[in-house]
């Protein structure tokens, strides 16, 4: 079977995201004062081919783990979802 | 002669490496060589130095990739067991990415790629990598970073600092970094990491030569 995992990766909440604040501070001088917080992150997308999903899901949380993400200094999630 | 056999890895996208090649080689009169991180092996080299550079383009993150090149398995074998490795710049985000020291390297405060000499302020000079230098001395030397801005948790950093790992440090912060951090080595005194640039600093006729004694330091460790 073949899942697609979509990954979203971004600084961990106690970081300062000086990209995010930068946007975040043109965004009010648009005039978007309802908008009170902006992170900027990664998205990454796998094709995984496994047997079950568990399977996948943890394929894809190892190469976060190892890879796609530092924990250091970000956090991750991801969604599976079986490819038709 | 040293016995120092120096090797300098070489990434796709390292451009340093033939700066500290010529120190080492030239300046320092010591046996070097580089090594291609496919080879996969050190070979005989007992100073391994990781330059500076955008290695393999910085993408994911700085040092992301290369941490997963296959001679760096050889390089955390060598460290772990007390071999001498210097991270310079990228090099020092490799080190951090692949474990052999605490934190990492976050993008400048402001945004910006900083490309200028700075003055740092030397912590530590009980160490294989300072030893030349004099405790709380001032030198220049040069950065040239979009990812400098050291970071760790809280407790990684009073480790740091109780242990006395905090080699170099900014007299004035350019980008962020906890504790104005610039140099830190590991646990073990065996691994140095550092954004500054002591191989663009070795030459009086280059106009400054305050990061030479850091290569006379490990050289004259090697015994």
């Amino acid at each position: 079977m073949i899942f697609s995992s979509k990954i979203k990766i971004t600084l961990r909440k106690n970081i300062l995201d000086p990209q995010g604040k930068t946007i975040e501070h043109s965004l009010k001088s648009m005039g978007y004062n309802s908008i009170l917080d902006t992170r900027i992150g990664k998205f990454v997308e796998l094709q995984v081919e496994a047997d079950s999903l568990d399977k996948a899901k943890q394929i894809t949380d190892d190469a976060c783990k190892k890879l796609l993400a530092n924990p250091v200094m970000e956090d991750y999630e991801f969604e599976i979802v079986e490819l038709k | 002669m040293s016995k120092a056999k120096i090797g300098v890895v070489v990434f796709p996208g390292s451009n340093c490496d033939h700066d500290a090649y010529n120190v080492c080689k030239n300046i320092m009169n010591a046996d070097t060589k580089f090594l291609w991180h496919k080879d996969g092996s050190i070979d005989d080299r007992n100073v391994i130095i990781l330059p500076g550079g955008f290695s393999y383009g910085d993408y994911l993150r700085c040092g992301a990739i290369s941490r997963f090149s296959s001679i760096m398995t050889d390089v955390i074998r060598f460290a772990n067991n007390g071999g001498i490795v210097m991270g310079i710049c990228n090099g020092f985000q490799v080190l951090c990415e692949s474990g052999l020291l605490p934190g990492a390297l976050l993008r400048n405060e402001n945004l910006k790629f900083i490309c200028k000499t700075v003055s740092l302020k030397v912590e530590n000079n009980k160490s294989i990598f300072t030893g030349k230098y004099d405790i709380k001395e001032d030198i220049n030397v040069p950065i040239a970073h979009g990812e400098g801005n050291y970071y760790c948790d809280e407790n990684t950093l009073s480790d740091l600092i109780s242990n006395n790992q905090i080699l170099f440090s900014y007299n004035e912060n350019p980008n962020g970094s906890l504790l104005n951090i610039a140099g830190i080595q590991n646990k073990t005194r065996n691994v140095l990491g550092m954004m500054p640039h002591p191989e663009r600093a070795s030459e009086k006729m280059l106009g400054n030569n305050d990061g030479k004694r850091l290569f006379e330091s490990v050289i004259e460790s090697i015994l």
